[in-house]
């Protein structure tokens, strides 16, 4: 804070002449997201990604030059991200664009990305498409895909007994490939599961009554969710009071991340697999020191989106600090094969997908002092549920 | 058995809320003829101020005090937007009313950020209903019993007040005759009052009681509003008990729909409005609109043809804009383009809503479809793009030829539903159909060819084609088919009269108007190199309304000026700040309180009176104006 | 007379509402150049007879042929196209355009071109309207708003509207009501010469006895949906029945007697 505070004032005396000097000496990275649409969970990205560049520029900036982040919203349109995009690179001169939390806008700023010719990182989209159907050479992402947690949950999933599993997703592209990579890795693995039951709730917009209803009298042993959000505060209470998760087992995607946690306070259900962030669980030096930091910083915990945006700020600082150099092309080949540490350890951007292996946490679900906790967490590595590259070539166009 | 009664139950429970705030909007429009389209906004300040208190007193009478202190307050809340807001613009042309609320509601939903911020947050559940009765092996939840008791008993007192108390005889006169009831001496603006308070109350208590089942966050509104107005409009207008039989079958509808067609239940609801508007065109309950009244506001003054000099200060206009690449960088010449389009659209609903007066609730979906065209026929079948611009559209073409006809065998409000209808389901089906349309994730790469690329190129070729689609319609305003198309709109009964087959007349203008948004909808898939289900979506057919009504809805061309500010204004403010929805909606209300008629409307006030003042005194008839009278008898 | 072609003739004409008979039986017949009152009581029947005539409204008995085509099932618009002009009790107009474009709307329609996108209907059949409008002595208002007219003249407008299509038959329901008196007469009097002019029948309902007796070569008196009575002036103002139920109080009139008064 004081430098940036000394930095301002000796800015503030400078005379005309000295500011467009000041200007060369910055670096811009344009920055997407809907922050009015989804303030919950882009509240805790944006405070990420402010701590990033306070640590970046403490640290001496990228090369010398101070790191300045442009951030623009999207009002959760594609359309309005292009528009935020054509601004950030034609008005501002962005080295590079990152952010963006819905898929849809992620793959609507990739394909301007590649028909542009501007190197982005995307943050938080989940689809696979970006990396694989609909990859291309200068899109990567950082946060775990779908494929990958979808990975992640079967792998304790196939443990256990429950051969009947019924699934709830939301009716849009996410749930849907959600529940078909599920369904696919989960039958590889247990070739005897039966699946009993789909409900596709509208997204944003469960009838969770009846969805809950319907499960329920297809009997299932186990339970898939993807719902999240309000659909998912809805679909907890229906099914605790109707009884629907007594003695059935539920896998669940992001459940243990805090965004969708804690809003569920004690009406956390027990005992759930689920992908998440268990914070207060971490012992580990890096997120120690990124805790203590955020926690000093917000005087507020962490989510998972504040992960996010912190890291995406620390990758896309480390990826224009190795290029040393705007040019998208010099970015691409930095970025590939680039290892950085990260509040999860080590994560490395891969060369054949540009799909960062940042990991999850996986455990289950308990409730502790009136709140939801994840226990028994385990960190996943991200390369260790990732296709082969064999497989990744076919998934991916060509160039 | 006992699963589908329990199914049944819920689907009941699921009603209560429905019925509560349907209820409200129908008793209000009922009297004051106002689209509230704020009606979801009161539901969710309704659940917020509850949750509020509710979490602030404890115990049984803070949990159902606090429900019901909060849907006061709400209506209070409700009383002051009426009297500070509503009371200026009731005799603004029609829908006006629903601009000015449709701008409350996106201030409301940054405003609740701003109070309560941005988490989800759960509710207590109700105290004494927190658990589930036993019914043959299947729960059902205490609460469930609860709701589904009280709708009965807010139908009862609701009937109970409009049968049995003067206000509600002064209410149900009003409904049929609002001009009768001024006659009786009743003091309308205070009986206008009050029923925008109760309106506003029972949304409350239906957001308030959804706390113990719900998450309490700021889309709440839009969630509830489309259901609403379904609700409301195939159980009829104004009539509270179609909004209840109205809101059991749509929630049975979801209840059993998600057992035999799990995937479509959004379509569902539509499919069933639209059938029952096209089968019982006033819904289940409502009665036929009255002749519909001369539409309040129409200007006296006829429409005319540029004259020369007007003309060549269109051209001017054109010339300036066109020289736009000279002076302004990539991001203004998209930004640029961008407008333009939207000028096309706003263009083509303005021709559907001021020249034909039918307000399309819905006119998104040629929109999109037309850039769905041009995606399917650039992406899969591989078309070069002057090809696939020039076809694209002709998918709004047949979209508007099939929707258009069942739409316009109705009117007013019910049109504007079906539209929206029709809009819903072109939308479900592009956001679910993944294998085909790619679903929510969109079809990418649809991006124009060489020749088009540059932001220069594509800039100008976005304003030719703006050029041509407001002179187009410019042109066929003032042709034999224009006048047919008015005289539809100013007197049916004139029309059919003289032999106008009015409904040919106005689904041709509803296909040409699906047509060109089609245009505006192909040239918008090449700007952004990608088409979303967006593209076909409510906002977009708001925004559409919003960039009319703010031109001027009774111009001959103001929806290009309002197209081109309120765009400019939505592309700055999102790009400057997070909170563009409270500005944006601001501006809204502030425009419909100062320039009822809109921006050229008021212009061209001006403009006659400066004319009209200048000639007074030449002209030996001017006191044929003050002698004209109303109608007859 | 008799020489002349009926134009229209109605037979049996019967609707009823809910068991409540609006028109009940009626049976009459126009010629050319023939005007006809259709007089009665408030509720005898009248709107409801215009209104079958016109296609507004289908009968549930009864035929009604004009120009020997039956016209029973056709629309309004059909009913147009064959011949018939109409004006209404309140005035319908088209307010938001000119006294002009208001005639010549009509005049597209019956020039068929109402699906001609492209021309410019300034330009079409603008002198017809013209004389249209200087018929009815509309001319010097051609291009005044019609928004603004006084009411006389929106229906005066009307009937200049109602003979675009060259009608055979003009159907005016009340002509004069919410006139003052002087228009009244006035707009009768030009009605009757344009139709005896132009061969043209008119069936008109009309509340004032003045117009009435001064201009219907003959009257059909309706009461409670039944035609009670039939004839010239003269054989109605002698009708007893026609006395009793509807001139009764006060409303006796002796046309010259009037006239004299006036003159």
């Amino acid at each position: 804070m004081r430098r940036s505070y000394l930095l301002g004032a000796g800015l503030a005396i400078a005379v005309a002449g000295m500011a467009t000097s000041a200007m060369a000496q910055e670096i811009k990275i344009g920055e997407i997201n809907s922050y009015s649409l989804l303030p919950a969970f882009t509240e805790p990205y944006r405070k990420g990604w402010q701590l990033a560049v306070e640590e970046i520029n403490a640290g001496g900036g990228i090369n010398g030059k101070k790191l300045v982040v442009i951030s623009k919203d999207d009002g959760g349109k594609p359309a309005d991200a292009q528009t935020a995009a054509n601004e950030l690179v034609s008005s501002e001169n962005v080295a590079m664009l990152t952010g963006t939390f819905l898929s849809n806008i992620g793959l609507a700023v990739s394909d301007f990305a590649n028909q542009k010719k501007v190197f982005f990182l995307a943050a938080e989209p989940l689809t696979d498409a970006i990396t694989w159907a609909k990859g291309n050479r200068y899109t990567f992402r950082l946060r775990p895909s779908n494929y990958m947690q979808a990975a992640m949950l079967v792998e304790e999933a196939a443990k256990l007994p429950a051969k009947r599993w019924a699934t709830i997703a939301p009716n849009y592209e996410y749930g849907q490939s959600a529940v078909s990579v599920f369904k696919k890795l989960m039958s590889e693995k247990r070739p005897d599961i039966v699946w009993v039951d789909e409900q596709w709730p509208p997204q944003g917009k469960i009838d969770a009554g009846p969805v809950v209803q319907a499960v329920a009298a297809a009997n299932p042993e186990a339970i898939l969710n993807v719902t999240f959000g309000a659909d998912l505060v809805k679909l907890v209470r229906e099914g605790n009071t109707r009884g629907l998760f007594k003695g059935r087992s539920v896998a669940s995607f992001l459940t243990g991340e805090p965004e969708y946690l804690d809003p569920l306070k004690d009406e956390t259900p027990e005992g759930w697999i689920v992908t998440g962030y268990p914070w207060y669980d971490i012992k580990t030096p890096d997120h120690d020191k990124f805790l203590k930091a955020y926690q000093a910083k917000f005087n507020d915990y962490p989510r998972l989106g504040s992960i996010v945006g912190y890291q995406t700020i620390k990758a896309a600082a480390a990826i224009l600090t190795k290029a040393n150099s705007t040019d998208p092309e010099k970015l691409i080949a930095a970025a590939e094969g680039l290892s950085m540490p990260s509040p999860f350890g080590e994560i490395t951007f891969r060369k054949n997908d540009h799909q960062s292996t940042l990991g999850a946490y996986v455990g289950k679900t308990a409730l502790k002092d009136g709140k939801g906790v994840m226990v028994d967490s385990v960190y996943r590595k991200g390369s260790d549920y990732l296709p082969s590259d064999a497989e990744i070539e076919k998934l991916r166009p060509k160039d | 058995m006992a699963f589908y009664f329990v199914q049944f139950l819920t689907g009941l429970a699921s009603a209560a809320s429905l019925f509560l705030v349907a209820s409200g909007l129908s008793i209000i429009f009922g009297v004051t003829r106002i689209v509230n389209f704020a009606h979801g906004a009161f539901y969710m300040l309704g659940a917020y101020v509850a949750f509020t208190l509710t979490e602030r007193f404890s115990g049984a009478v803070g949990f159902w005090g606090g429900i019901v202190l909060a849907s006061l307050i709400v209506a209070v809340v409700g009383v002051i937007v009426e009297m500070v807001l509503l009371r200026r613009i009731y005799h603004a042309p029609e829908l006006f009313q629903l601009l000015a609320t449709f701008g409350l509601t996106l201030m409301v939903q940054d405003i609740v950020v701003l109070i309560w911020g941005p988490d989800d947050l759960l509710g207590r559940r109700a105290p004494g209903f927190k658990g589930a009765v036993d019914f043959f092996g299947q729960n059902i939840p205490s609460y469930d019993l609860f709701l589904i008791g009280l709708s009965p008993v807010v139908l009862g007192i609701l009937w109970l007040l409009f049968q049995r108390t003067r206000w509600g005889v002064l209410v149900r006169a009003a409904t049929q005759d609002r001009d009768m009831v001024a006659a009786l001496g009743v003091n309308q603006k205070w009986l206008f009052t009050s029923v925008f308070a109760l309106g506003v109350f029972l949304a409350a208590l239906g957001g308030a009681l959804q706390i113990p089942r719900d998450a309490v966050h700021h889309a709440l509104d839009l969630r509830i509003i489309v259901d609403v107005f379904v609700v409301v409009v195939i159980g009829g207008l104004g009539s509270i008990i179609g909004a209840f039989v109205a809101a059991v079958l749509v929630s049975e509808l979801n209840a059993f729909g998600i057992l035999i067609f799990p995937k479509i239940s959004i379509i569902l609801v539509f499919l069933v409005m639209a059938v029952v508007l096209i089968v019982r065109p006033w819904g289940l309950f409502g009665k036929p609109e009255a002749a519909a009244r001369r539409t309040p506001g129409l200007t006296v003054n006829p429409w005319r043809p540029l004259t020369s000099n007007e003309r060549w200060l269109a051209i001017s206009a054109l010339a300036v804009a066109a020289m736009l690449p000279l002076l302004a960088g990539n991001y203004a010449l998209t930004v640029g383009s961008e407008i333009a389009i939207f000028v096309i659209f706003a263009a083509s609903l303005h021709f559907l809503m001021s020249v034909g007066g039918l307000a399309s609730f819905g006119h998104a979906a040629y929109f999109g479809l037309g850039a769905y065209g041009v995606a399917f026929l650039a992406k899969a079948a591989g078309l070069p793009m002057i090809v696939s611009l020039l076809m694209g559209p002709l998918l709004g073409l047949l979209g508007a030829a099939i929707f258009g006809f069942f739409a316009v065998q109705l009117t007013g409000v019910y049109f504007a539903m079906l539209t929206l209808a029709f809009a819903q389901i072109v939308w479900s089906i592009a956001f679910q159909w993944v294998t085909v349309t790619g679903g929510d994730n969109g079809i990418l790469g649809v991006w124009p060819e060489k020749w088009a690329a540059g932001p220069a190129s594509f800039y100008w070729l976005s304003l030719g084609i703006a050029a041509i689609a407001v002179a187009l319609l410019r042109v066929i305003v003032f042709s034999p088919f224009g006048f047919a198309l008015r005289a539809t709109r100013d007197s049916l009964l004139r029309s059919e009269a003289i032999g106008i087959n009015g409904k040919r007349v106005q689904w041709t203008a509803f296909v040409i108007a699906g047509t060109v948004a089609g245009f505006a909808g192909a040239l918008f898939a090449y700007l952004k190199g990608s088409v979303f289900p967006d593209s076909l979506g409510i906002s977009l057919s708001v925004d559409a309304l919003v960039m009319v009504l703010l031109g001027g809805v009774e111009t001959v061309s103001g929806a290009v000026v309002g197209a081109i500010v309120f765009k400019a204004l939505n592309i700055w403010l999102v790009s400057q700040t997070d909170l563009s929805k409270l500005v944006l909606g601001g501006f809204v209300v502030l425009i419909v309180v100062a320039f009822p008629k809109g921006i050229v409307g008021v212009l061209e006030t001006i403009r006659n009176r400066r004319r009209s003042s200048s000639s007074k005194s030449s002209s030996p008839d001017s006191s044929l104006a003050t002698s004209r009278i109303e109608t007859a008898e | 007379m008799s020489m002349v072609p009926t134009l229209l003739s109605v037979e049996n004409l019967s609707k009823s509402y809910g068991g409540v008979h609006a028109v009940r039986s009626v049976s009459f017949s126009l010629r050319s150049g023939e005007i006809l009152a259709l007089i009665g009581p408030n509720g005898a029947g009248k709107s409801t007879c215009f209104d079958m005539l016109n296609g507004q409204n289908t009968p549930d008995s009864g035929r009604i042929k004009l120009l020997g085509e039956d016209t029973v099932g056709k629309k309004p618009r059909q009913v147009w196209r064959l011949g018939v002009g109409r004006t209404f009790q309140i005035t319908a107009t088209f307010p938001t355009m000119t006294v002009r474009e208001n005639v010549q709307v009509a005049l597209v329609s019956y020039g068929r071109q109402l699906f001609n996108l492209f021309g410019s209907t300034a330009n079409y059949a603008r002198d017809e309207a013209g004389r249209l409008l200087d018929l009815v002595g509309m001319g010097a208002y051609a291009e005044r708003p019609c928004g603004e007219l006084a009411y006389g003249d929106l229906k005066r407008l009307e009937l200049a509207i109602a003979l675009a299509n060259q009608p055979k038959l003009l159907l005016m329901d009340e002509p004069t009501a919410g006139m003052a008196p002087r228009e009244r007469v006035e707009l009768m009097r030009l009605t009757a010469e344009i139709a005896r002019e132009k061969s043209i029948g008119v069936l008109f309902t009309e509340h004032d006895m003045d117009v009435v007796f001064e201009h219907a070569d003959r009257i059909l008196v309706l009461n409670r949906g039944s035609l009670i009575a039939e004839g010239t002036p003269e054989q109605v103002r002698g009708n007893p029945q026609v006395r009793a139920i509807y001139l009764g109080e006060g409303l006796v009139y002796d046309a010259r007697h009037r006239e004299g008064a006036g003159a």
